[in-house]
């Protein structure tokens, strides 16, 4: 995969594509539904036709509302957009269980369920669209396997700053110094021969 | 003029700002002839370091030319000088300063009681870089303001490409102080977490020390194919198990020298501290994914050295504190001492050392900027080091 789904959702000029600008859009949404959630209940409640279903309405208000905050303040709103989706599927169940024929307001059900399509599209392609662009690519899409910064291959650069003094701040402590008796021992720094400093 | 502007997560864009003015007899103003996206600035990108604010510009690793001097700078500085402004604003005389401990300035830092606060105690002044370092304007723009311009900049000569010097800004120090944290032996496995910009120089840096082995660890593509041509023996994390795999290739006894060029927003396939991580950082009850961190202290072999120029802005959690203690383990950080260094780098570039311009994929108008932190981030196009040209604009 290449950088390609996303480049179709870029802002020419900007570092937030359109799968960006439209999460935000959800977020504020989210608000703004849930707060007429929490605040009319009753009137919602009527204008479906169902009795008693105040608390299930504030609840999800409660769920909207902290949904939308999330997407706004979250370094990343893939995953909330991701449970608006989830969010979505509980509301049309819901909704479509009022849609019975002895229901007076069943005209104003089908028209919640129609906005609530809608909103489900507008959700996963937002969804879709944040996880694409996000997904690394896989197969490497250029070549850099001759760039290196040495003049010469690795092998031969290997050791070529040796002439380094490391800082007296920036050593191994002197008694956490691996002991090697095989290797040549940096001057200066040997172990003595009962392993402590000369 | 024109600089890269921060609007809010994710948002950036390419604004008109004032021109900067000398506001102190130590200034400088810079006519910016390239600038770079850094993976710190990615950091600031994603709001995961806090203190930034909408209107602040971007940029920290910058080079151009002076056209403006305060007079208390003039001893030290020409107009139309040459020169590289590290990211670390320094003031040369404190007592940090003396002993080069130079990201740790005690004066350079105008919102130090803001860093205080956040950090017990505050470190230098850095460009583009939130308000906790002092929430200087950054070089991601045509312009910049450099404050205590005596001490806080290198001079570099004519006739050397600008590709070849700008990451004496940053990122080329950056990947040597990390290896010289490691204090490498000859008969020293030094791994390196991350291959982005930083992790290519720190390899680099830890070949010309002469490392027995280097193992580089990521996941994309181009940027092992890149360790690998540096001369590192590379593990991809999404397939391997990087503990196994660096344990195997050390008979078991792991690499002596740890290296986490990562920082924060480390990834992880699949394991549970990585779950753990994303859901209280989803919440907001921590800032840092510590992932690479916990891998290092775990791998690492007793009396090892763990060095971390990756950065971390906050809070992490389930550090193994016990294993790196039991251990004896030796941990090294901190941003870059930049001016430490940058003299032999210079003179290693001259002679033909090392080139750093080879993690170069991308060069670009400033007003592309916007766009291409996001190729950047996400890794697209091959993308591993992005250097904007503010004169180079569409008109
Ligand atoms: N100390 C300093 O002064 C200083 C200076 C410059 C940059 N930095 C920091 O260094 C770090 C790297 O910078 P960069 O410009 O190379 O950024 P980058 O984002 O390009 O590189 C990070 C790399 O780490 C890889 N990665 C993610 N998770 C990993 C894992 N679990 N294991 C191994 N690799 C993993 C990514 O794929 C990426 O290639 C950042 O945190 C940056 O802020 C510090
Ligand atoms: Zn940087
Ligand atoms: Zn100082």
């Amino acid at each position: 995969m290449s950088g390609a789904p996303t480049k179709s959702a870029a802002i020419a000029g900007r570092s937030y594509s359109k799968h960006d600008a439209l999460a935000r859009g959800l977020g504020y949404f989210s608000i703004g539904l849930g707060l007429a959630e929490l605040v009319a209940p009753r009137l919602l409640s009527r204008a479906t036709g169902v009795k008693d279903s105040e608390h299930i309405i504030r609840a999800f208000g409660v769920r909207e509302v902290a949904t939308g905050l999330a997407i706004l303040a979250s370094h990343d709103p893939t995953p909330w957009i991701w449970g608006r989706v989830g969010g979505d599927l509980i509301d049309i169940a819901t909704a479509a269980s009022a849609l019975d024929g002895k229901n007076p307001k069943r005209e104003n059900v089908a028209l919640t369920l129609l906005a609530l399509a809608a909103t489900t599209a507008a959700d996963i392609a937002c969804a879709i669209g944040l996880t694409a662009q996000k997904q690394i690519a896989t197969d490497a899409v250029a070549d850099y396997s001759k760039r290196s910064g040495f003049p010469r291959a690795p092998r031969f650069m290997r050791g070529a700053a040796r002439d380094l003094e490391v800082p007296t701040d920036m050593r191994i402590p002197e008694l956490l110094r691996p002991y090697d008796e095989g290797t040549p021992k940096p001057k200066g720094r040997a172990l003595g021969a009962k392993g402590l400093r000369p | 003029m024109k600089a890269l502007v921060w609007h809010g997560t994710g948002d950036i864009r390419c604004d008109s700002a004032p021109d900067p003015k000398i506001e102190d007899a130590r200034d400088a103003i810079i006519k910016v002839t390239s600038c770079a996206i850094c993976g710190s600035d990615l950091h600031l990108f994603d709001h995961f370091i806090p203190g930034m604010e909408s209107g602040d510009i971007m940029g920290h690793e910058t080079m151009g030319e002076v056209v403006e001097v305060g007079a208390g700078s003039r001893a030290a500085l020409k107009i139309g000088q040459r020169v590289i402004i590290p990211f670390t604003i320094i003031c040369g005389q404190c007592e940090q300063c003396k002993r080069g401990n130079f990201s740790v300035c005690e004066t350079t830092n105008r919102k130090k009681k803001l860093a205080d606060v956040a950090f017990g105690h505050s470190g230098a002044g850095l460009f583009g870089y939130t308000h906790l370092t002092g929430g200087y304007s950054g070089g991601q723009a045509e312009y910049l303001r450099v404050p205590f311009a005596d001490a806080t900049h290198i001079k570099v000569p004519e006739g050397i490409e600008d590709e070849k010097l700008l990451f004496l800004s940053d990122i080329f120090p950056t990947g040597w102080q990390a290896a010289v944290q490691c204090d490498i032996q000859p008969t020293d496995t030094v791994a390196i977490w991350g291959c982005g910009p930083v992790g290519q120089m720190a390899i680099c840096s830890a070949i010309l020390m002469g490392a027995k082995r280097v193992f580089a660890i990521d996941r994309v593509p181009e940027r092992l194919a890149m360790a690998k041509a540096g001369g590192a023996e590379t593990i991809d994390f999404a397939e391997v198990n990087v503990v196994e795999a660096l344990n195997e290739a050390t008979k078991g006894k792991g690499p002596e020298k740890c290296t986490d060029a990562v920082g924060l927003e480390a990834h992880a396939t699949s394991s549970i501290d990585a779950i753990y991580d994303r859901a209280k950082q989803a919440m907001m009850l921590e800032s840092d994914r510590a992932h690479v961190l916990r891998e290092m202290i775990y791998v690492c072999r007793p009396a090892g050295v763990l060095s971390v120029p990756g950065v971390y802005g906050g809070l992490i959690d389930k550090v193994p504190f016990g294993a790196l203690m039991n251990k004896g383990l030796t941990i090294r950080t901190g941003q870059t001492h930049v001016n430490r260094w940058s003299d032999d780098l210079l003179r290693r570039i001259e002679e033909g050392q090392i080139d750093p311009s080879f993690v170069i994929t991308h060069t670009v108008g400033l007003d592309q900027g916007p766009e291409m932190y996001k190729t950047f981030r996400d890794k697209q196009d091959g993308c591993i080091k992005v250097v904007l040209k503010p004169g180079e604009m569409a008109a």
